[in-house]
């Protein structure tokens, strides 16, 4: 029986669960930096008010 | 250079390529890549840009504090980053640096130049828009001094590559002072002279007892170039040069007679430490001694910016909180 090559689906790459379990650590961290990140700008243009871009050099 | 070092005494990991690209996927973890930021010296960093910033005159909101407290940290981080990025190959062969993180195999050379690059970027332009301009210029100046003055060039070609490239962990504290302040003064430009001259003596005291690593990485340090004699001479020297310098916010009137007398007996300490190893030159008892000033170095140095932290936090009025005046 011939078999069909464009039927086979390409193997790629696949993860071992160590290299999940760090690319879902390290995806966290970025989440986590990026959040905190938002918050500070936040934070800071309640602080300065509505002057926040008017700071000296 | 790391990145197109394939030469197998330097250590490139079978899992990175050529240019530094991952073969396979990572396994980095998130402490590999907080190991890549250097925690403690950034840990000193930020004290020394707390004190510049806490000495500074006028008051800032403790937010913005916070924030170019934070930058400044984050900036330290991505220099040291890319310190190690630069220096994978000379980390693979060193025993007191090949469990960094790209020697281990651990995160790719590019993945660490991308990441201190990002932290470089963001550290400064959030100091810039959240603090103000003069302290993310001169943040980004100190990563770029260090990055590219001190481990790209004079690291790997002079064996001043300490005196000259120690400026960049001597920025900090004028980086804090313009954070809170929007200038500079004499008062920062004083403590920056402090960490400089004291960053000689205490990396040529560890320097003395890894000089066999240093010449197995081809790094012309003292010891390696000029031997462990003229070594212990120059930090006898630049110890005793440390002395009045660290004296001098006293002298100069920025602070307390407290501090004055605190950096003039933590100096002489240095400086008989010195004279220690200068005279010890064989055996274990020389590298006690050596071992013993790097030590006390790191306590010096951490000794006179708390009691300026103090003496900027109580007013210029140490003494008198203590009841000595």
């Amino acid at each position: 029986m011939l078999v069909n090559v464009m039927d086979e689906k390409p193997k790629g790459i696949v993860l071992t669960e160590e290299q999940k379990r760090s690319r879902r650590a390290r995806s966290i961290a970025i989440a986590l930096a990026l959040g905190a990140l938002v918050i500070l700008f936040y934070i800071v243009t309640l602080v300065k008010g509505p002057g926040v871009l008017n700071r000296p050099l | 250079m790391s990145l197109v070092s394939e030469s197998p005494e330097f250590g490139v990991h079978p899992a990175h390529g050529v240019a530094g690209v991952r073969l396979e996927p990572s396994i980095a973890s998130v402490s590999d890549y907080i190991a890549l930021l250097k925690p403690r010296v950034m840990s000193l960093v930020v004290f020394t840009a707390l004190v510049g910033l806490m000495t500074a005159p006028g008051h800032m909101h403790p937010v913005i504090a916070f924030t170019a407290l934070l930058c400044i940290a984050v900036g330290a981080g991505a220099a040291g980053a890319l310190n190690m990025w630069y220096d994978a190959d000379i980390d693979a062969v060193m025993s007191r640096t090949s469990n960094r993180p790209i020697p281990r195999g651990r995160v790719a050379p590019g993945e660490a130049l991308a990441f201190g690059l990002t932290l470089a970027a963001f550290s400064v332009a959030v100091l810039g828009l959240l603090v103000n301009w003069l302290a993310a210029a001169l943040l980004a100046f100190t990563i770029f001094f260090y990055v590219v003055i001190y481990t790209i060039w004079l690291k790997r070609s002079t064996p001043q590559n300490i005196v000259i490239g120690g400026a960049a962990g001597a920025f900090p504290p004028m980086i804090g002072w313009a954070a809170a302040t929007g200038g500079l003064s004499v008062e920062p430009c004083l403590l920056f002279l402090i960490v400089f001259f004291w960053t000689p003596p205490h990396f040529w005291a560890l320097s003395l007892n890894r000089a066999d690593d240093y010449a197995r990485a081809q790094v012309p340090m003292l010891p390696v170039i000029s031997g462990a004699e003229e070594t212990r001479r120059q930090i006898l020297l630049y110890s005793i040069v440390l002395l009045p310098i660290g004296a001098a916010p006293w002298l100069l009137g920025y602070a307390d007679a407290i501090y004055g007398v605190t950096a003039l007996l933590a100096g002489a300490l240095m400086v008989a430490l010195a004279w220690r190893v200068r005279n010890t030159r064989e055996g274990a008892g020389a590298r006690r001694a050596a071992q013993q000033l790097f030590g006390f170095s790191i306590v010096y140095l951490f000794v006179l910016f708390a009691v300026l932290l103090v003496d900027g936090l109580s007013g210029g009025h140490l003494s008198g909180l203590v009841g000595l005046a």
